[in-house]
C-alpha cells in the first residue's frame, strides 16, 4: 500500500521506511476541569492492529481525535504516519481514514452515493473513481445493497459501509472508534477478517472497543483508565500482569476501580 | 495541472453534488422553500393593512334634519365609517364603544340645524376609541375631512364665491395607497432573511448532530470547499425565493417592476451572502438545531421590527434608528422599495448598494474566521 492514489500528490512521508506508524510523547488532553488523556507515550508499529480499551469515559475516543487531527491536544506531541498532528494536519488526513462511533453516514443518501462522496472527496474522479468503488463494493459484498438509501440499512451494513468509506482513499492508517458497537455477532467476526486483510497488506489499525474477544483479535491491546495508560502489551501479556485470566476479568476489574473511586 | 483539472478536482464538486441530492430528497423542506414564500405572500399581502377603512360607527342624531343627515351622508361616503346603528343617548355610546361593537360614534346636538340656520359655527362631535392608535389616525383624519368637505359645500352653497384655497395631495408611486404594494417588496427581504438564516445554520448544524461533520473534518476538504458547499446551494433557493415572490405579487397584488430587475438581483446577491454569512456564524455558536433555531429568531426579530418592514424607521426613537442602522435588510428595505415601486436605479441606490456590499464581505470575514475544521 504505497503511492498515493488521489490525483493531487500527498507530500511525501517517509512511511515505508519507518516501521513505526504512530508516536506520542506525553499527549496531554484537558477539557475545562476535566483531565481526559494524560501522560500518554505510545509507539505503534507499521502494519500492527492495535487495540485500546478501556472503561466509558478513560479517554479512548478524545486519544483517537486527538491521533486524527480532529482536536488539539493541550500539551504533548504526537506523529501519525510521519505527519504532526498539529502542524502537519491537512496532509496528516489524506493519509488516514477514520471510522467513528456514529459512522458518519448520509441517511438520506445510497449506498452507492456515499461511497461515490467520501472517494470523491478524496480527490478520485472518473474511471479511476469508478474502478474503486466497484472493488470495494464487491469486497465487501455492497453491491446488492447499492441503490438502497443508509437509512434503511441494518447496523451491519451501515458498519461495512462506513469502513468502505474510510478506506476508500487506501489510507496507512486507518482509527476505528467502537466500530462494532449494536452490530451482531455474525458481522463483527466478518468485519475483523477484513481488518485483518487490511493490516496484511501493511495498513495500521488503531481500534477501540468495548468487546473482550475483539481485545484477543489484536496485536497489542493498550489498556486506559481515567486518561491514563496502565497497561501495554499482547493481551496475554496484559492479563497476565494483572494477575487474573483473561483480558475480560481484568477490563472488570479496571471498571469496578473507576467507578468505585468517581462515584 | 492546468486550472481546469483543479477545479474538476476540488473537493467543492462532490460536497455540491452531495448537497443538490439531499435537497431533492428532502421533499418537505423543498416544498416549504417554495411553499412559504407563497403562504407568507398571500398573509401579509390580504390581512396587513395598515390603511383602516369602514369603522364601525354609532349615530347619535339629536338634530334629526335635512342637515344632520347630510353630514352623515358624507361621513358614510367617505369609506373610513361604516354607521351600524342609531343610539338614544351618550351612555349607549359608551356601552357600544365598551363592548367593542363600535370603534367610533358621531354625535350631532339638537342645535346644529339652528345654530346653521343662524350663520354661526355649528358644532358635532366624533368620539373615537383610540385604544387602538392606527384605527383612531384614520377615524381622526376622515372626521376632519368630512367636515371640511361639508364645510365647503355649505360655504360655496351660501356665498355663491369660489373656495379661496385648494389644497390638492398627489400620492405619487402608489396612487391608490395600498398597503400590500408596499408590504409585498418587504416581504420578500424578510423571506430571504427567513431562509438563509435559520435554514443555512440548520443544515450545518443537523451535519454536527448526526456526526458527519466529524467524519467531513477528518477528510482533506479544504474549508473554503466545506463553506461554499454548504452555502452555494442556498444562494440558488435564495433567488427562487425571490422569484416567486416577485411573480405572485405581480400577478395577485399588481405590485409593480418599475426599475432594472438586473440590479435587484445583483444587489440581492450581496443581501442574500450576508445573511447567509450570519447564518453560518450563528451555525458554529449552536449545538443543536434547535438551538440554532433559537438563536436565528433573536436576529430575524429586530429585522422584523426596526428595519422598516412594519413600522416607518422615521417614527422610531433614535436608538432604535440605529440598531435598524445595522441590519442589512434596512438597506434592502430601500433597494427593494425603490427598484420596484419607485423605478430607481444605480444613481439613487448607490449608497444602499455600497452598504450592503461591506455587509457581506465583513460578515463573510468573520464567519470564515470562525468556521474551524475542528471539533471544538
Amino acid at each position: 500500500m504505497s503511492g498515493p492514489t488521489a490525483p493531487v500528490p500527498a507530500a511525501t512521508a517517509p512511511t515505508s521506511d519507518v516501521p513505526v506508524a504512530v508516536r506520542t510523547v506525553q499527549l496531554r488532553k484537558v477539557f475545562g476541569e476535566l483531565v481526559a488523556v494524560e501522560g500518554l507515550d505510545l509507539t505503534i508499529n507499521k502494519g500492527e492492529v492495535f487495540g485500546v480499551l478501556g472503561p466509558n469515559g478513560s479517554g479512548k475516543t478524545t486519544t483517537i481525535r486527538m491521533l486524527c487531527g480532529l482536536i488539539a491536544p493541550t500539551s504533548g506531541t504526537a506523529t501519525v504516519v510521519g505527519f504532526d498532528i498539529v502542524t502537519q494536519a491537512e496532509q496528516l488526513r489524506r493519509r488516514i481514514g477514520y471510522m467513528s462511533q456514529r459512522f458518519g453516514l448520509y441517511d438520506d443518501l445510497t449506498v452507492r452515493e456515499n461511497l461515490r462522496f467520501y472517494s470523491a472527496v478524496y480527490g478520485m474522479r472518473g474511471a479511476e473513481l469508478d474502478a474503486r468503488m466497484t472493488e470495494l463494493m464487491d469486497n465487501l459484498d455492497l453491491a446488492p445493497l447499492a441503490s438502497q438509501l443508509v437509512s434503511e440499512l441494518s447496523g451491519g451494513w451501515k458498519q461495512r459501509l462506513a469502513l468502505a468509506c474510510a478506506i476508500a482513499h487506501r489510507p496507512d492508517m486507518l482509527f476505528l472508534d467502537e466500530p462494532t458497537a449494536g452490530v451482531d455477532p455474525a458481522a463483527r467476526r466478518h468485519f475483523w477478517e477484513i481488518v485483518h486483510q487490511l493490516a496484511s497488506s501493511g495498513t495500521t489499525v488503531l481500534v477501540t472497543t468495548h468487546y473482550m474477544d475483539e481485545a484477543g483479535r489484536c496485536d497489542r491491546v493498550a489498556f486506559l483508565s481515567r486518561g491514563r495508560l496502565i497497561a501495554l502489551g499482547t493481551p496475554a501479556a496484559v492479563s497476565e500482569q494483572f494477575g487474573l485470566s483473561s483480558i475480560e476479568d481484568v477490563f472488570i476489574e479496571l471498571q469496578k476501580r473507576d467507578e468505585g473511586v468517581t462515584v | 495541472m492546468n486550472l481546469a483539472t483543479r477545479i474538476r478536482s476540488s473537493p467543492l464538486w462532490p460536497m455540491l453534488w452531495k448537497e443538490f441530492i439531499q435537497m431533492r430528497r428532502d421533499r418537505l423542506t423543498l416544498a416549504m422553500m417554495v411553499v412559504l414564500p407563497a403562504i407568507q405572500l398571500i398573509l401579509f399581502g390580504f390581512a396587513i393593512r395598515t390603511e383602516v377603512r369602514h369603522l364601525p360607527t354609532v349615530v347619535l342624531d339629536e338634530s334629526r334634519t335635512s342637515e344632520s343627515r347630510a353630514l352623515l351622508d358624507v361621513m358614510r361616503n367617505s369609506g373610513n365609517f361604516d354607521l351600524i346603528a342609531t343610539v338614544n343617548s351618550r351612555d349607549d355610546i359608551s356601552r357600544m364603544i365598551e363592548r367593542g361593537a363600535a370603534a367610533a360614534a358621531v354625535v350631532i346636538p339638537p342645535d346644529y340645524m339652528r345654530e346653521l340656520r343662524r350663520g354661526r359655527t355649528a358644532q358635532a362631535q366624533v368620539i373615537v376609541d383610540a385604544a387602538d392608535p392606527l384605527s383612531s389616525q384614520s377615524a381622526l383624519s376622515g372626521a376632519a375631512l368630512a367636515g371640511a368637505a361639508r364645510t365647503e359645500a355649505l360655504l360655496t352653497g351660501r356665498l355663491a364665491v369660489p373656495v379661496p384655497l385648494d389644497v390638492r395631495v398627489r400620492p405619487w408611486y402608489n396612487p391608490d395607497l395600498r398597503s400590500e404594494v408596499y408590504i409585498v417588496p418587504g416581504l420578500i427581504g424578510i423571506l430571504l432573511s427567513i431562509t438563509m438564516i435559520l435554514i443555512t445554520s440548520m443544515a450545518i448544524v443537523r451535519e454536527r448532530e448526526r456526526g458527519t461533520l466529524e467524519q467531513l473534518i477528518v477528510t482533506p476538504i479544504d474549508k473554503t470547499s466545506l463553506m461554499l458547499g454548504k452555502i452555494l446551494p442556498f444562494v440558488i433557493v435564495g433567488y427562487v425565493q425571490m422569484s416567486v415572490v416577485l411573480f405572485l405579487g405581480r400577478i395577485l397584488f399588481d405590485v409593480p417592476i418599475r426599475g432594472s430587475i438586473g440590479l435587484l438581483y445583483l444587489i440581492a446577491g450581496a443581501f442574500i451572502i450576508a445573511n447567509l454569512a450570519v447564518g453560518l456564524v450563528t451555525s458554529t455558536l449552536a449545538q443543536t438545531q434547535v438551538q440554532a433555531m433559537q438563536m436565528g429568531f433573536f436576529f430575524i426579530m429586530p429585522n422584523f421590527l426596526l428595519s422598516g418592514f412594519m413600522f416607518p424607521r422615521a417614527a422610531m426613537p433614535v436608538a432604535a434608528q440605529w440598531i435598524g442602522a445595522v441590519l442589512p435588510l434596512t438597506y434592502f428595505l430601500d433597494v427593494l422599495r425603490g427598484i420596484l415601486l419607485k423605478g430607481a436605479g444605480l444613481s439613487a441606490l448607490w449608497p444602499q448598494m455600497l452598504a450592503l456590499f461591506a455587509f457581506a464581505a465583513a460578515l463573510i470575514a468573520v464567519s470564515v474566521r470562525r468556521f474551524q475544521k475542528t471539533l471544538e
